[in-house]
């Protein structure tokens, strides 16, 4: 790979060359394909992408939660240095909580509705570490006042329809913290919850997540929460990731042509206009992905090359773009037309 | 919670009264008991005297409430056949039915569970399979086949177990059972069997879709996530939450059970209530179908009862209402 930030401190989470399948009855479909990535300790990686992109695909599979049939096929994964892509359920049981805490999208379902938050945070607690009852019942006070639940002593012994979203992501928070995992995969943590609690639950998550050095997986399709707290992000499409970088360098000056687009969608609220800019077409099924560049029937710079030739992530400024584009011997010619319009829209 | 239980009580009631207006309209609609009762050579007088002894000479509000005084005391009258109080009739037989009825209804609870949720878990296996396809016959094969069926096998062909009667009985005095007795218990296998078979299927083929729809839901993703083991996540966590739609299905069988025991009853000769109502229904012994009616009608209500309380008991939701504690 040569080009790995943080070079020096040996990442929480490695994966390398990940491919999941999806066996059907007419053919396997590739969920994912030649995924690589790491994170260093306390880093936040956001993942971007659309639905379907595969950006939930690579969380579920780095914490071995794939839905059956779904099932890696190719590639390693590696937690401190640790192969794990290969362990047996019984064998990966013990790292669930306890070194890798997943959060999921919608805190009304996230709990389970017939028990206590405080049974919850105690049988998860004492799943990991020799805690006795009262012993974690005391931890669990602590960890709700750590993630903001307000009289967490009178709040223990409620249920989860007596919390409000937020309240309950929060809780949902505890919960994937409870036995200070290295490594938390947050899929989509905010997207359920209203806009207005939504920054208080990303802070939040960046604060404790902080505090302890745990590296963060951070899924979402929102571009604005990958600003406000990503460090670099991975941005996927159709199954591939096709860019990563640094949040600013990404942002700013996105390298691959779908990034480029992504960008250039996103609406600002201080200016006006006319249309939104938006990418023609639709990413392909997992069923029909193009050969060559899963994005050429979309691209404007795609030529022939595109259409035969798979790109690697190659280096691109300060980010790493998989683009013909950035072809260091022979670099594809930007189209100039393609470019004025995107300028126009932004 | 007392606002819940009193709600529930006054609906039960009004069931009840419902039920004694059918109950009490047979007397009108189901023939004329004199003309059966005396038989064709009675005078006018003689069926005067015996119509006012049964209270049929009053009007029929008076004798509508009347029956609901008498029924309310568990005072159902005397039957037309054999001249004996209702009320006896039914408490002598009530315990042979009630014994069968609980033992069919642990039976098919305790075995559709189990099955149920290992069908569920080991969805693959082929095992799983096997039991899945074995139950279409519990589900398709009438009960008196059933019955029929292993009489056969157990009682003729194999001479295992015996094919009719409740076998020796203890008389407690206020109660008479046959579990005490090796012969009371061997004879109670095969109509349980029988009685709870449909049942059984029935639970474990819910208790399994259940399953499988709670398995896909995100708290027990969740749980997964959070390290807890298979087994707490299975037992814990997935099964208290599909026993709340399974036991308003268990609480209706179960009355179901006791209302069907009529045929088991008569397939087995089981000296039961069942078989007492089918020859009621044969002589047109009115009291005893009314009081048979009611006695169901009052099962299925305390049943219906106790599973909205058990809800309560099970579901924190019901208990709190709003956020306050």
């Amino acid at each position: 790979m040569g080009h790995k930030p943080d070079g020096e401190r040996e990442p929480v989470l490695s994966v390398r060359r990940l491919r999941v399948e999806f066996p059907t009855r007419h053919a396997t479909l590739v969920a994912l394909d030649d995924v690589s990535f790491d994170i260093a300790p306390g880093e936040v990686l956001g993942v971007v992408g659309e639905s379907g992109a595969g950006k939930s695909m690579t969380g579920n599979a780095v914490i071995q939660l794939l839905e059956p049939p779904g099932h890696i096929a190719g590639g390693e994964i590696r937690l401190m240095g640790r192969r794990i892509d290969d362990l047996a359920e019984e064998d990966f049981v013990p790292l669930r909580g306890r070194h890798i805490g997943m959060i999921f999208q919608d805190p009304l379902t996230s709990l389970n509705p017939l028990f206590s938050i405080g049974d919850q945070l105690v049988e998860t607690l004492r799943a990991h570490l020799p805690m006795s009852e009262k012993q974690a019942r005391g931890r669990a006070l602590e960890l709700l006042t750590e993630v903001g639940i307000p009289a967490p002593e009178t709040r223990l012994d409620s249920y989860p329809h007596q919390f409000s979203g937020g309240m309950r992501q929060r809780v949902v928070i505890a919960l994937a913290l409870a036995a200070e995992p290295e490594l938390i995969i947050a899929d989509e943590p905010t997207t359920a919850l209203d806009v207005s609690v939504q920054a208080q639950i990303l802070a939040l998550l960046k604060r404790v997540c902080a505090e302890r050095g745990a590296a963060v997986m951070l899924v979402t399709h929102d571009m604005g929460v990958i600003a406000e707290t990503a460090d670099r992000v991975a941005v996927m499409y159709a199954g591939r990731l096709i860019e990563i970088g640094p949040v600013k360098e990404v942002i700013g000056h996105p390298r691959h042509p779908y990034t480029e687009g992504l960008m250039a969608s996103i609406p600002g609220l201080a200016e006006r206009r006319e249309r939104l800019y938006q990418i023609e077409g639709a990413m392909p099924r997992l069923a029909a992905i193009p050969p060559g560049c899963a994005f050429n029937p979309r691209c404007p710079h795609a030529a022939e090359r595109c259409r035969t030739e798979r790109p690697e992530l190659l280096p691109a400024g300060g980010s790493r773009a998989a683009c013909w584009l950035h072809d260091p011997d022979n670099p594809l010619p930007r189209r100039a037309s393609a470019g004025d319009s995107q300028e126009v829209a932004r | 919670m007392l606002a819940f239980l009193i709600q529930r009580v006054l609906q039960a009631i009004f069931v009840m009264f419902v039920v004694a207006l059918i109950s009490f309209s047979l007397f009108h609609y189901v023939g004329d008991p004199v003309l059966n009762m005396l038989g064709q050579e009675a005078t006018e007088a003689d069926r005067a005297a015996l119509r006012a002894q049964l209270g049929l000479d009053q009007p029929v509000v008076v004798q509508f409430w009347q029956f609901i005084v008498n029924a309310a005391q568990f005072e159902f009258g005397i039957s037309y056949r054999s001249a004996r109080s209702v009320s006896d009739l039914i408490l002598e037989r009530l315990p042979a039915t009630l014994e069968l009825a609980i033992i069919s209804a642990i039976f098919a609870v305790v075995m559709g569970i189990v099955l149920g949720i290992y069908t569920a878990i080991q969805r693959g296996s082929w095992l799983s399979k096997f039991i899945m396809t074995a139950s279409l016959i519990g589900v398709s094969l009438p009960t008196f086949l059933i019955g029929i069926l292993l009489i056969y096998l157990f009682a003729v062909e194999l001479g295992w177990l015996p094919a009719f009667g409740r076998g020796q009985v203890v008389d407690l005095g206020w109660w008479n059972t046959g579990l005490l007795t090796a012969s009371g218990l061997r004879s109670l296998i095969l109509p349980a069997i029988t009685l709870g078979l449909f049942q059984l299927t029935l639970i474990m083929r819910l208790v399994r879709a259940e399953m499988l729809e709670v398995l896909r839901t995100d708290y027990i993703k969740f749980a997964r996530a959070r390290g807890l083991s298979k087994r707490v996540v299975n037992l814990r966590h997935a099964l208290k939450n599909t026993l709340i739609p399974v036991i308003t299905i268990i609480g209706l069988q179960l009355g179901t059970i006791i209302a069907f025991a009529i045929i088991t009853e008569t397939v087995f000769q089981w000296p039961g209530v069942g078989a007492l109502f089918i020859t009621a229904v044969r002589f047109v012994d009115v009291p005893v179908m009314a009081a048979y009616l009611m006695m169901i009608a009052l099962v299925f209500v305390v049943i219906n009862l106790v599973v909205d309380l058990l809800y309560y008991a099970v579901d924190p939701r019901l208990r709190v209402q709003g956020g306050a504690k």
